[in-house]
């Protein structure tokens, strides 16, 4: 049986090289000035969008529920990041800055992940538009009660006006750091995905009768999936948090969970790799357009546009790109894949009875990629391998268009 | 009869005013096969739906191998045992042959998502053993060479088999069959009766079998019991089930020559004849238990 020329260590090594790789990549860009404080700041919120779409699509892909209140994740995690910051130094305890960032945005994570829980449990007997649609209220309440609570910068209920932006927050997002928390989490999920967890998340995705009727528990499962997907929209809430220092209560309205859905479907249902290059081109898209000034919006929707006409899958559709497998195929030349499936392709018309030869049996299970280990192994790397390739042009890209907006990005306004 | 794997007594489920199942009873030893028949819309699926829990009943219970079933969750009900099939395939059809599987075996895994997350060494043994014995139960089925196939792409006889296979990875002690010859050819039906026989032997189980092919369900099954309107109107033998009149009235209606009105009136003295039916098979159930 010709498998992978590479051990499941070996590939996890390959993987590991790879995210380390893209790690000093980054650094050199950095540190040698070739990035401006423009471009760190569109890798921040390339980093930023990676976690929330990764997953986002955890729900939406794998879970195959749609719901469009991720953004009031976010924004629960953001606030509480950010509070529970300002009032560690209000309380004078002693902490170093990567520490205080560290627990502020887990917090965050962990409160984002109760609110996940508690609305997951009644949201969750409902699907498709019906889900939508209560996830979208969500949302809207979470926007309307951040306004009005005055510790988080609102004006009251009494006043009932709008509520005004929380300032101050200490600006402690490190790029680096941010960079490893974004490839801990796609690591996690691509961990939680290629397991037994994962296979019954799918299972659900595909038929959730059926899951019940193999033993599964939906509930608890959809459930778990929510929270998780909530807990990593609260992560990403913490670092936006500390990486703009100021916070809006808008940015838990529907336009900017429709943003990161869009990511989602772009890059492929259920493809994490795809949700990677789909996070980091759309964010990068509009910084490039902006030489359009005007036209750019216009530009952007119209790729968008585009793209689900003439590839309504999303760019990745649910396939993986895999470094290791990329390594086989360099190795091969190409044939062994092709091999594969012609095997496949002589097996299913010869309706074989169990007596066609071993060998003839395991080609194709290689090929499909159904043998679990070798399919275990290809994923992680495939995450890093593209964040890689993805991020050394968000860094390299935009450059020549220069920044024009000095350093802030104003991510959300810009999209809208 | 020892101790039977399935009871039920006097199950039955109300949707608003209609009646779909009312005093179902049903005695199912170990390594039995059983058949349940009907003319379309009787409640033979219904039944099934209330076996698994996807329906709680609204009366009666149902014990399988002596523990009380009813009222739980379909998981909790497949857990203990209970696995079926569907009438109309469902598959997860994204997936390939194996993961189908392997979902199903989902309960018998006993790493958690640490192990699952950190790749600790007890979750590759367990992976790589249940992926051994995915592979031996699709071999059953002649399978095993397309377990990395996604099972959309499954020739629909093959799809149906794919659905008892992973029916067996529940580990269930009960299978229900809904209509797993429907639609096949004549060849393909042979090869599943030879499938379900093997399984039989192999694992041991009871097999409850809903099905309309006639010729096949008098060829198999042990004891056939028949459904009309939601009640039994006969159960026994396969002979003394296929001469009882009112199966065929069931079945055929009544003769040509009566009116439409004499139709309807028979039709509802079969019904009112049926429960009498079902009250003695109850009676005499409960004897042979004893």
């Amino acid at each position: 049986m010709k498998k992978s020329i590479l051990s499941t260590k070996q590939s996890y090594l390959v993987c590991a090289l790879g995210v380390l790789a893209l790690f000093l990549l980054v650094m050199a860009v950095c540190e040698t000035g070739l990035a401006s404080p423009y471009i760190k700041g569109i890798m921040m919120t390339a980093c930023i969008a990676v976690i929330m779409t990764t997953s986002l699509n955890l729900t939406i892909g794998v879970l195959g529920q749609l719901t469009l209140g991720c953004c009031g994740f976010q924004a629960i995690g953001a606030y509480t990041a950010a509070l529970l910051s300002k009032l560690i130094v209000a309380q004078g305890i002693a902490m170093s800055d990567m520490s205080r960032f560290l627990i502020t945005i887990v917090a965050g994570g962990a409160m984002a992940c109760i609110f996940g829980v508690i609305v997951g449990v009644p949201a969750l007997r409902l699907h498709g538009d019906y889900l939508a649609i209560i996830t979208l209220g969500f949302g809207e309440i979470i926007r309307v009660i951040i306004q009005n609570l005055k510790f988080a910068g609102g004006i009251g209920l009494s006043k009932g006006q709008q509520g005004q932006a929380l300032i101050g927050i200490d600006r402690l997002a490190n790029l680096y750091v941010v960079f490893w928390i974004t490839v801990l989490t796609v690591a996690f999920l691509f961990m939680f995905g290629r397991s037994r967890y994962g296979r019954a998340v799918k299972a659900i995705r595909d038929d959730e009768i059926a899951a019940s009727a193999s033993g599964l528990n939906t509930t608890y499962l959809k459930v778990l999936v929510f929270a998780i997907s909530a807990f990593f929209a609260g992560v990403a809430g913490g670092i936006f948090a500390q990486y703009i220092g100021s916070l809006n209560p808008a940015m838990a309205g529907w336009l900017n969970s429709i943003n990161y859905v869009i990511m989602v479907v772009f890059g492929g249902m259920g493809s994490i790799t795809g949700s990677i290059v789909s996070a980091i081109g759309l964010t990068i898209l509009p910084e490039l357009l902006r030489a359009f000034s005007d036209y750019r919006m216009l530009v952007y929707s119209v790729a968008l546009v585009l793209v689900m006409i003439f590839r309504p899958q999303g760019i990745f559709g649910s396939w993986e790109f895999s470094l290791s497998k990329f390594i086989n195929h360099l190795f091969y030349r190409g044939n062994g894949p092709k091999r594969g499936r012609a095997a496949v392709a002589v097996e299913g018309t010869a309706s074989t009875d169990g007596v066609a030869s071993t060998e003839d049996n395991a080609t194709p299970d290689t090929a499909a990629g159904a043998d679990d280990v070798s399919r275990l192994q290809d994923g992680v790397i495939a995450s890093a391998g593209i964040a890689g390739t993805g991020e050394g042009s968000a860094g390299v890209g935009p450059d020549p268009n220069a920044p024009r907006d000095g350093g802030a990005m104003q991510e959300g306004d810009d999209r809208r | 009869m020892s101790e039977p794997i399935l009871k039920a007594e006097h199950l039955g489920i109300t949707f608003g005013g209609l009646k779909a199942v009312s005093d179902f009873n049903m005695v199912i030893g170990k390594g039995e096969l059983v058949g349940l028949i009907g003319p379309n819309g009787a409640g033979k699926t219904t039944v099934f739906n209330l076996l698994t829990g996807v329906y709680k009943p609204t009366e009666g219970e149902f014990w399988l191998d002596g523990t009380k079933m009813s009222g739980k969750k379909t998981y909790q009900v497949v857990r203990a045992g209970i696995a079926r099939t569907f009438q109309n395939i469902r598959l997860f059809r994204q997936m390939t042959v194996e993961e189908n599987v392997l979902v199903a075996f989902d309960d018998s895994f006993s790493y958690h998502m640490g192990a699952a997350i950190f790749r600790t060494p007890g979750f590759w043994k367990q992976e790589k053993k249940k992926h051994a014995q995915a592979i031996d139960l699709l071999r059953i089925f002649g399978l095993e060479g397309y377990a990395g196939v996604q099972a959309a792409n499954l020739a629909y006889g093959q799809q149906r088999k794919l659905e008892i296979a992973r029916a067996l990875a529940t580990g269930m002690k009960l299978l229900l069959l809904d209509e797993p010859a429907a639609g096949m050819n004549p060849t393909e039906t042979e090869d599943l009766l030879s499938c379900i026989s093997t399984i039989r032997e192999r694992f041991g189980i009871a097999i409850l079998l809903i099905e309309h092919d006639m010729s096949l369900v008098m060829k198999v099954c042990q004891r056939i019991q028949v459904l009309d309107y939601g009640r039994t109107i006969a159960s026994g033998l396969p002979n003394e089930v296929a001469n009882n009149p009112q199966v065929i009235t069931a079945y055929l209606g009544t003769d040509a020559d009566d009116g439409v009105a004499d139709d309807v009136a028979t039709g509802k003295s079969s019904v009112d004849g049926g429960a009498d039916t079902a009250e003695s098979d109850a009676a005499d159930k409960k004897e042979g238990a004893r």
